[in-house]
């Protein structure tokens, strides 16, 4: 009876063991399945289409919010001690490097996540899956790599548009709220926005597209059965997407800016 | 010819086949029944490849399934799935002429449409079709596709999961002589898993009983009735009494 507890805390760590060494052979085969032939181009065309073309109103939409919010509270933070000029350029480096990726990262993992785990989920359990290995063709290639090769090269196109679209959500605030000239609020953009504090973010764009195609697609192919198995699968992608994307940032912030 | 010999598959402490022996000579149509949960699906999708057994050997014309290179081996089967599993996201003639477009042997675009609007004519569907996607097909036409898809790289086994579940009794009976007469047309060899009885007068030539993780009778499909195998008299019979127990 005592021992109860432990034994939860046991399996449910051992349930989390084997669920990380599960996505990292996923990982694994994913990586083996990019390097030999066929390629399917006209699938990594759509998945070009549906996880980042698609994806750029709720990503802009975010970015556009998110920038004018942060520049309304620099200009808060920075009045309490005379620094209110740094709003342009806090608004840009702040949306560069962390807000852009982490943001776009986490409404991806919500659109795209989802909606591969939901997809590939639904072909298992219709056994659409099993009819594909019986026309010769390997799930991982077909479904698998062309989604995580997209989502990849993808995110960082919309973390630059993110960007973007956020500095000019700063501006609009900047300017029209809180009284900044123009020209001199663009110019402190450009001034103290460094090539790296770009790069740097269209890098974590690009892990966190690949983290969340691989989880969603983990997830899918590894769906229960029934409706319920493909909700559970989508509820998982989601979770453990945003859970990834938050834990590599920390260590890709680590790695790019204390070294 | 496929040969099943002491073929064992469990799903955790589930024993779903505890030692399956089973002769399909070529060019045979062969009718596995059994209860719902008595391993016809894993049987079928072990000599797929799709499971894999934890003993026992498969062969296909005396080469061992799981030696097999794999593309060349499934090359050699078609399939009809009990859903159709039909892709919701491609129209239906790149659904029929998936296979064809794909492999060492890829046939061009126009080419492999034409052929896949061939097959789909073979199995009662008009041309229009080919244009439409799955979710606008109704139950029966999913299955003619699926049906179509099969044959079309004219394959020497061909494999059909449960081809009449869901269907009513008239397109049932459409369905079953569709089969008939492609695989006597072809000179295929068939394996179809069903509970419907009358699928299975329609279709086999032989027929085998899996019952508790074996093959509890095999025969002829004329000795069906005359067999006197108590569970298979119950099966036939439909009999809630006898020596299957049926959960109530």
């Amino acid at each position: 009876m005592l021992l109860t507890p432990v034994a939860t805390i046991g399996r449910s760590t051992l349930a989390m063991l084997s669920g990380i060494g599960r996505i990292g052979l996923f990982f694994l085969a994913t990586l083996a399945a990019m390097l030999r032939p066929p390629f399917y181009l006209r699938e990594f065309g759509h998945a070009l289409l549906t996880i980042g073309y698609n994806s750029l109103p709720v990503v802009g939409l975010t970015a556009l919010f998110t920038g004018g919010a942060l520049a309304l509270q620099i200009f808060a933070g920075g009045s309490r001690f005379n620094a209110e000029e740094v709003v342009p350029s806090i608004v840009a480096i702040g949306m560069a490097r962390e807000l852009g990726p982490v943001l776009g990262g986490l409404m991806v993992a919500a659109r795209v996540a989802s909606s591969i785990a939901a997809e590939i989920g639904t072909m298992k359990v219709t056994e659409q899956i099993d009819a594909l290995v019986t026309l010769s063709t390997d799930p991982m290639k077909y479904l698998t790599v062309p989604r995580v090769l997209a989502a990849t090269l993808s995110v960082p196109l919309l973390v630059a548009v993110g960007d973007s679209i956020g500095i000019f959500g700063g501006y609009i605030v900047g300017t029209g709220r809180l009284g900044f000239n123009p020209a001199a609020y663009l110019k402190n953009t450009t001034d103290f926005l460094e090539v790296w504090d770009v790069t740097s973010g269209l890098i974590k764009g690009a892990v966190f597209g690949f983290l969340v195609a691989l989880v969603g697609c983990y997830f899918g192919m590894n769906s229960g059965r029934g409706a319920q198995g493909v909700g559970r699968a989508t509820k998982s992608a989601v979770v453990t997407a945003s859970v990834l994307i938050l834990a590599a940032n920390y260590l890709l912030t680590e790695l790019f800016f204390t070294a | 010819m496929i040969e099943l010999r002491d073929v064992h598959k469990a799903f955790g402490a589930n024993k779903v086949l505890r030692g399956v022996n089973l002769t399909i000579p070529k060019g045979e149509s062969m009718v596995i029944i059994g209860g719902s949960g008595t391993g016809k699906s894993v049987l079928l999708k072990s000599i797929l490849g799709l499971v894999h057994p934890d003993q026992g050997k498969i062969l296909i014309d005396g080469h061992d399934a799981a030696k097999a290179e794999r593309e060349a081996f499934l090359a050699r089967f078609g399939m009809l799935f009990q859903g159709a599993a039909l892709f919701d996201s491609l129209p239906v003639w790149h659904n029929v002429a998936f296979r064809l477009l794909r492999g060492k042997s890829r046939l061009a675009r126009d080419e492999a449409r034409d052929i896949a609007i061939e097959k789909l004519r073979r199995v009662g569907l008009k041309p229009q079709v080919a244009d439409l996607f799955p979710a606008e097909l109704s139950g029966g036409m999913q299955k003619r596709v699926g049906l179509a898809r099969a044959i079309a790289a004219d394959p020497e086994i061909i494999f059909f999961d449960e081809p009449t579940t869901g269907l009513d009794p008239i397109m049932s009976g459409v369905i079953n002589d569709l089969i008939r007469e492609i695989v006597v047309e072809m000179g295929a060899t068939a394996m179809t898993i069903t509970h419907d009885m009358s699928s299975v007068r329609a279709i086999a030539d032989d027929v085998a009983m899996l019952h508790d993780g074996v093959i509890q009778w095999v025969g002829r499909v004329q000795d069906m009735d005359n067999s006197g195998d108590p569970y298979l008299n119950q099966f036939i019979h439909g009999r809630a009494d006898g020596p299957i127990e049926a959960v109530r």
